[in-house]
């Protein structure tokens, strides 16, 4: 049994108890995180370090040892990300174990060569440790943003039904491949669902129209034609109306508006309807 | 099932592709379309796609080149009824099917038809 899981076993208890008044001087957010909560969470890891130690080498963290050490970790990390702890705070937690068990184990070492080698040996095993808890607090990160990504990228393309058989898409923000892929499904399902036979694509929130989200918006209407639907481009502002010529697109296939009222108004018209004044009737 | 019913409507012929289309089946829609067309001396065809769930390239070249065999004949091609999934596909193989002309369903193709006629007949007068 090498020394480690020995000072572990042994002083399980007051490590544990150690270790939180460690942490109450360094990084306890009481007002995060309830007493009983962290004293579990700490009593759990030093009992499962100490297993992990006394059947194994204390070399590999991806060990099958340590996956009880691992599954700790990935909960403590997890939920604390969750609960708004700093990226350091979260690592502090597993570092912040490195003075109570190095002063245990000055006492239990025998001479200062055994000393030596075992601190480092625990130093090199908690800093992987450490790392390992980053990871996995920087991963639950990442799945928060690209989760809200996701829903961005739902959110942001509302098909409206402006009258009976026209409807209309605004285009907020960049458009991209995944983006306009979402765009024209949601349109074509759309389109089919209300049986309309004039979309209106308004660009006015489309920050810049280069070559690629020009032939995205070129797809989108092609598509739109071929299940039957017109398609009318409309909130072409100044600037991209340079930009479009200066880059040589060819948009005079489809129709286009300046603004959104026109392009309304041109769809009602291709419907048959017309519209006149009260006080002009009168 | 080897062949795809042409059925007649007055001065229009009306085809419903009910089945996957293969290769084969194309090719014989084409023969009998034509002939069908010739024989009737029809005025319009409508394809209804509404049934097609996957295309290829060559099936959607097939359909523009139906339409335009059509033209040739005198008689305007409507297809209607595309579902979207196939019109992203299309697009995406680079068959924007120009000159074919398109509507959302059936009732709307034919309107489509008629009053092209209408069109058709005002400008010969």
């Amino acid at each position: 049994m090498s020394l480690i899981a020995e000072v572990i076993r042994k002083h399980e208890a007051e490590l544990t108890s150690d270790w939180i008044k460690e942490m109450a001087s360094s990084t306890r957010r009481s007002d995060l995180l309830k007493e009983t909560e962290l004293k579990s969470q700490t009593t759990q890891f030093v009992r499962a370090l100490g297993a992990a130690t006394e059947s194994g080498s204390t070399e590999d963290i991806a060990g099958t040892n340590f996956s009880a050490v691992r599954e700790i970790l990935t909960e403590t990390s997890r939920s604390r990300a969750a609960m708004g702890f700093t990226p350091s705070e979260t690592a502090t937690f597993v570092f912040s174990f490195k003075r109570p068990f190095v002063s245990r184990l000055q006492k239990e070492a025998k001479d200062p060569q055994s000393l030596w080698s075992e601190t480092w040996k625990f130093n090199e095993l908690l800093d992987k440790l450490g790392l390992y808890t980053m990871e996995v607090f920087q991963k639950s990160r990442e799945e928060l943003i690209s989760r809200q990504q996701q829903d961005m990228l739902e959110l942001s393309t509302p098909v409206v039904r402006l009258w009976e058989g026209v409807l209309a898409l605004p285009l907020i923000g960049t458009l991209d491949s995944a983006r306009t892929q979402v765009v024209m499904e949601s349109l074509l399902k759309k389109i089919v669902e209300t049986n309309s036979q004039v979309a209106i694509i308004d660009i006015t929130g489309v920050p810049t129209v280069d070559t690629l989200v020009a032939q995205h918006l070129i797809k989108t209407v092609t598509a739109a034609r071929l299940m039957g639907a017109d398609c009318i481009i409309s909130g072409i502002r100044p600037q991209i109306a340079q930009t479009i010529v200066h880059l040589g697109v060819n948009l005079s296939d489809i129709t286009t508006k300046s603004s959104m009222a026109d392009a309304f108004l041109v769809a009602l018209q291709r419907g048959g309807y017309s519209f006149v004044k009260k006080t002009e009737l009168a | 099932m080897d062949r795809i019913p042409i059925l007649r409507m007055g001065e229009f012929l009306l085809v419903t592709i009910q089945v996957d289309m293969h290769d084969r089946l194309a090719l014989t829609l084409q023969d009998d379309l034509t002939s069908r067309i010739s024989e009737t001396s029809a005025r319009g065809v409508l394809i209804d796609i509404s049934s097609l769930e996957t295309v290829d390239s060559f099936i959607g070249r097939m359909l523009g080149n139906i339409a335009s065999m059509s033209r040739v004949m005198d008689a305007e091609t409507v297809v209607v009824g595309m579902q979207p999934e196939v019109a992203i596909t299309l697009v995406e193989l680079g068959l924007s099917l120009p000159g074919v002309r398109t509507a959302l369903n059936v009732e709307r193709g034919m309107d489509l038809l008629r009053n092209s006629r209408r069109h058709g007949m005002e400008g010969r007068r």
